[in-house]
């Protein structure tokens, strides 16, 4: 898992009938130091998160897990919000 | 998932056959701002999208996942067609 910020959403309505009534997030996934890193990318919401907000994904297979694990066409889903900013305590 | 457009098909009539029936598109990842990423992907269409459509491609085992992927020898597919998408950068 990495920490994102999410800076977007996406609109789906012809999709994976899986995929219905859940939201596509786009992230950007941060460093340790919290800065930007590598290009942002879609994941799907399980708890939630909003723009704006610290998160935290899974990706790979494990990403269906949130849902229903065998027919969730998902590889990277954020399973958790982070606090607030100041709720990551990178020691250095 | 990566937001991608649509590049080509690929027309394979030998292939394994898992594969039968399965639309096979060029997909080329893009950035938020519309311009082209490197690279490109063969992707199974699971969604029946158009050409000039913006779509959402899954990658990995994950792509197994999708309506009718369950046992193929496939790592990308098409979920979900783009009608919108906006960001804060």
């Amino acid at each position: 898992m990495q920490i994102a910020r999410v800076i977007g959403t996406v609109v789906s309505t012809v999709k994976n009938e899986a995929l219905e009534g859940r939201k596509f997030l786009i992230v950007e996934t941060l460093d340790a130091d919290l800065k930007p890193k590598g290009k942002p990318t879609i994941a799907l919401d399980a708890v939630g998160a909003g723009v704006g907000e610290l998160v935290f994904w899974c990706r790979g297979k494990e990403a269906s897990f949130p849902f229903k694990r065998d027919s969730t066409p998902t590889d990277c889903t954020i399973i958790g919000i982070i606090d607030s900013d100041s709720h990551v305590l990178n020691k250095g | 998932m990566i937001i991608a457009r649509i590049l080509g098909t690929v027309v394979s009539t030998q292939k394994d056959e898992r594969l039968e029936g399965k639309k096979l598109l060029i997909v080329k990842p893009i950035n938020l701002d519309g311009s082209d990423q490197s690279g490109y992907l063969v992707s199974v269409d699971t969604v029946g999208a158009g050409f000039h459509e913006k779509v959402i491609v899954v990658g990995g085992s994950s792509a197994r996942l999708a309506e009718g992927n369950k046992d193929c020898p496939v790592d990308s597919a098409i979920i979900g067609v783009i009608d919108s998408f906006d960001f804060v950068k």
